[in-house]
């Protein structure tokens, strides 16, 4: 829970109690890029939000914003009721942070990374990181940079751990590591949200990962969210939709919600971002005949949006 | 208590929970009074978020296969082994309507599918009563 004496900027709207992030109306531009492009999104405290999309779509400048390394440029980022950019201290103390590739000082030794590591943090818990130094059988005399990508991966998870952060940010934690690492990264999300009331963001381009560890999936495409919500939620707001036609066509019929077409001639196969109440009625406006409808899973909803057209007014 | 989650048929994974638990006591192998594993031992398991587990866990006991016991702690209820029959039925059910629905977009009417379904329990019938797998004429199996 938030201090009664935290500094809030004065224009800054009441900080929602129940929100370990709340990203409101965030836009960055890098250059002539438009990184971030009015990115609202909300992490409830106790909760897991996995972060999906392409490379370069803008998760990890989000993360960046999270963990106070930019600074809104537009719009506001709250953790824990603070501007992690204006108050980096006390909002940091709380996050514990791993990137895909974590920045750690080669020349040290395990044991002297984690007695450097423990100086920053009052809550650094000794006994739990050498119990987790035991369990990914890091050896304490070896050096980081000697380390191999799997145990430096380990040794960046143990100093994100160690002090119990009330929030995980974890930046494609995953990434290139083998199934026996990422089993130790995706257990370390398990164990932190089973202790009440602590919250993960991670994000992740393996969605079945996403999809077991995440209360709520956000996908990110050009900057902007796509959509935001429970698995459930998502499905419900998609549909996959196959049409025939009374004639052979070269063109897929007009439904404004459809995000991707395959098909030919009279049939035609579409991932429409609509219930699939709505998409029957675009169907009927096209005169065509719906012959299948079914629940698109994450990864079809995923990569229709991907491949397919940016939806017009789909951020939600 | 063995779960196996599968990424790819689609079915959101605290359903997955729910079914193969359901299947584990209707068959058995999850007998009255057992305790399942905690949420938190499970999730790290399975890894799956923990909510998801409790999710599982709630609407199992909505159902009254489990119950929550006061020193924490889920267990398969008395009532879940009494459901076993009805449970037996229900899944049987999904079945059925699956096979109508396929009946029904080939155009084959009810009638065909009861005579269906009889012609194949006798062939059934035919191969148990056959003497050995290794010894039977595959000819024999024709209806």
């Amino acid at each position: 829970m938030i201090a009664a004496e935290t500094r809030v900027p004065d224009d800054a709207p009441a900080p929602a109690q129940a929100n370990a992030v709340e990203v409101r109306h965030l836009s960055r531009r890098f250059g002539s890029k438009l990184a971030l492009d009015d990115v609202s999104l909300s992490v409830p405290a106790g909760t897991v939000l996995g972060l999906v999309g392409e490379n370069g779509a803008g998760k990890t400048t989000l993360i960046r914003h999270v963990l106070g390394l930019l600074k809104a440029e537009a719009g506001s980022v709250d953790v824990f009721g603070l501007d992690p950019a204006l108050d980096p201290v006390p909002v940091l103390s709380r996050i514990g942070y791993l990137s895909e590739e974590p920045d750690l000082p080669g020349w040290m030794r395990v044991h002297e990374l984690l007695r450097y590591v423990a100086a920053f943090y009052p809550t650094w818990d000794a006994d739990y990181a050498e119990r987790l130094r035991r369990d990914f059988a890091l050896d304490a005399t070896a050096k980081v940079k000697h380390l191999s990508k799997g145990q430096r991966a380990r040794a960046g998870l143990l100093a994100a751990l160690a002090y119990r952060p009330d929030l995980l940010l974890l930046d494609e934690p995953s990434s290139g590591l083998d199934p026996i690492v990422r089993r130790d990264i995706l257990g370390a999300i398990v164990r932190t949200i089973a202790d009440q009331g602590r919250t993960v963001l991670f994000s992740s381009h393996l969605l079945s990962e996403v999809e077991r560890m995440s209360d709520r999936i956000a996908m990110i495409k050009s900057g902007r969210v796509v959509f935001c919500g429970t698995l459930d939620g998502i499905r419900a707001r998609h549909c996959r939709i196959t049409l025939r036609l009374d004639e052979s066509r070269g063109r897929p019929p007009a439904l404004p919600s459809a995000l991707s077409w395959e098909g030919r001639g009279r049939e035609w196969t579409a991932v429409c971002a609509a219930s699939a109440d709505d998409a029957r009625i675009e169907a009927s406006r096209a005169a065509a005949q719906v012959v299948e409808e079914w629940t698109p899973d994450l990864d079809e909803i995923f990569i229709a949006h991907a491949g397919g057209k940016r939806p017009e007014g789909a951020a939600t | 208590m063995h779960i196996h989650l599968s990424n790819s048929d689609g079915v959101p994974i605290y359903l997955q929970i729910v079914n193969q638990v359901r299947y584990l006591i209707t068959s058995g192998r999850l007998s009255e009074g057992e305790e399942l594993p905690p949420i938190r031992v499970l999730a790290e398991q399975l890894l799956v978020n923990p909510n998801t587990v409790a999710r599982a866990y709630r609407e199992l006991e909505v159902a009254g296969l489990v119950e929550k016991r006061r020193t924490a702690g889920t267990y398969v209820s008395g009532a879940g082994s009494r459901l076993a029959r009805r449970e037996r039925l229900r899944i049987l059910a999904e079945r059925v309507d699956a096979l109508l629905a396929e009946a029904r977009q080939m155009d084959v009417n009810l009638e065909q599918v009861v005579d269906l379904v009889r012609q194949r329990d006798s062939v059934m019938d035919r191969a148990a009563a056959a003497p050995s797998p290794g010894t039977r004429d595959a000819k024999g199996l024709v209806p």
